[in-house]
């Protein structure tokens, strides 16, 4: 796998990417208030969270796919930009693949990128083969079980070479063997240098993964410490009651 | 006048000889009708994407002025463009009027509306599906619409069946636009019209069979074509 790092020495364009005085309200309700938030000094970081907490909103800002009420997101320097859009990804719970093969799929994001076409079929042919997605570089994306689509959905955002990927509980509705798969496919990205924050329900996942850990409620960030801190040190009232399995509310 | 089993009867074996004059009253319906469903689709595929995909404030009259044209009447189409032909008529100079073309126009203006409308519900669910993950991409605009109708192809197809379904079955407009001139822009629909008050029911009725098979074949062929996507559907769902 080509390392992110030296790619195109653009690592740190992105990261670390932040925001200050995020929210986010619908019929009055306050869903996001963030007041302050820096992700991507780690390699790692995990959201965490009960469902409603505002964890897809989150990440959905600082990937710049949706805008916040109010508040501001930084990617590295600056605001978020066409130009380095492609640097930061975004994997989505359910993968969004269009209705034609698992190449073409992977070309069109590189097409959309602006890569000609027979170098997009290099990088996507390339990208398959290290997904282990070889031997099913011709069959239609609707064809594949949930478990190989999500595993293709991984593939095709990290051929387009992000410096930072957001994952959106992207394995929750995956078989265990797609999700060793993918946790293995993120590992070597991230060995690479690519900069991963995933949302996730799967605390031994997270223990794996995650670097750092942030939990949030009801659309605040309770807290945001290593993972050795978070699990075995944190002080946090609200951090220990659902450590202890309880339903915060 | 004949008794309709003889009628019948002399229906069958018109078909079965399926003579010049069947023929070309038949290629020429299908000439006509098969054309203005090419031009129907050429502006009603991408008018009902950008319908499906705008944000534009105007949007909701847009919609509510297409589904008000599905259902125009055929004989005020006819009219209306029977004017605009005419010698009279802003087109008149073309010398249209009374020709295949003008029943083409007619026909295109007819189904045009039927076009838009299902490629929007079509684009619509799509564009639902797909919006946030074709956001991340950057596609937009241009690229957008092409991206979508391109992985609306099997829904499309069956706004195309159903287009054609209405354009071939169509008498109204053709009547007062083409005029139903022997061997110039005589159709099925036409002929079935003018041999019905002529007392020559064999001929008519003859017509009458292939047209409901023509529909038959269509409605098939939308059906077919409906449940091959709701497998890929179901597939993409496993």
């Amino acid at each position: 796998m080509n390392s992110f790092r030296e790619r195109d020495g653009a690592h740190g364009c992105v990261r670390p990417i932040r925001a200050k005085g995020l929210v986010i309200e619908r019929a009055g309700r306050v869903l996001l208030n963030i007041p302050e938030i820096q992700l991507g000094v780690v390699n790692c970081s995990a959201i965490v969270g009960p469902n409603g907490s505002g964890k897809s909103l989150l990440v959905k800002s600082l990937s710049a796919l949706s805008l916040a009420d109010a508040g501001a997101v930084i990617w590295g320097e600056a605001p978020p930009d066409k130009v380095r859009r492609f640097q930061v990804g975004l994997l989505l719970q359910r993968p969004v693949l269009l209705n034609r093969s698992a190449i073409n799929n992977v070309i069109f994001a590189l097409r959309a990128k602006g890569m000609k076409r027979p170098e997009a079929l290099d990088a996507a042919y390339q990208a398959l083969e290290s997904a282990g997605l070889g031997a099913l570089v011709d069959v239609s994306a609707e064809r594949l079980s949930g478990g190989e689509q999500q595993r293709l959905a991984l593939a095709r955002a990290l051929a387009l070479k992000p410096d930072m990927l957001f994952l959106d509980e992207a394995t929750a509705n995956v078989d265990p063997a797609s999700t060793l798969a993918i946790e293995q496919q993120l590992g070597q990205a991230i060995e690479a240098g690519l900069g991963v924050v995933f949302v996730s329900h799967d605390i031994g996942q997270v223990k794996r993964l995650a670097d750092e850990v942030i939990l949030m409620n009801r659309g605040e960030l309770i807290e945001q410490s290593s993972r050795t801190d978070f699990f075995e040190h944190t002080i946090n009232p609200v951090t220990r009651s659902w450590l202890a399995g309880e339903i915060l509310v | 006048m004949q008794s309709f089993s003889e009628s019948l009867f002399e229906a069958f074996r018109l078909l079965a000889a399926f003579d010049g004059n069947l023929r070309e009253i038949i290629l020429l319906s299908l000439q006509v009708s098969l054309t203005a469903v090419v031009l129907a689709s050429l502006i009603g595929f991408p008018a009902g994407a950008w319908l499906a995909t705008t944000q534009s404030r105007l949007r909701p009259y847009l919609l509510t002025l297409v589904t008000a044209l599905m259902g125009l009447p055929p004989v005020v189409v006819g009219l209306v463009v029977y004017l605009l032909l005419s010698n009279a008529g802003a087109f008149g100079p073309l010398q249209l009027l009374y020709t295949p073309t003008a029943m083409i126009i007619a026909q295109t203006i007819l189904i045009t509306p039927i076009l838009i409308a299902l490629t929007r519900e079509t684009i619509h669910d799509l564009y639902k599906q797909h919006r946030q993950q074709l956001s991340l991409f950057g596609v937009r605009s241009t690229d957008l619409i092409k991206t979508l109708l391109w992985e609306g192809r099997h829904g499309l197809m069956t706004a195309l069946l159903a287009g054609f379904g209405r354009a071939i079955a169509e008498v109204g407009a053709v009547i007062i636009v083409g005029g139903n001139i022997n061997h110039v822009t005589r159709v099925m629909t036409t002929t079935i019209a003018l041999e019905t008050s002529k007392g020559n029911l064999a001929l008519a009725l003859g017509l009458g069979i292939v047209l409901v098979l023509i529909a038959i074949l269509i409605n098939a062929a939308v059906h077919a074509l409906g449940a091959y996507s709701n497998v890929r559907g179901t597939n993409h769902h496993e």
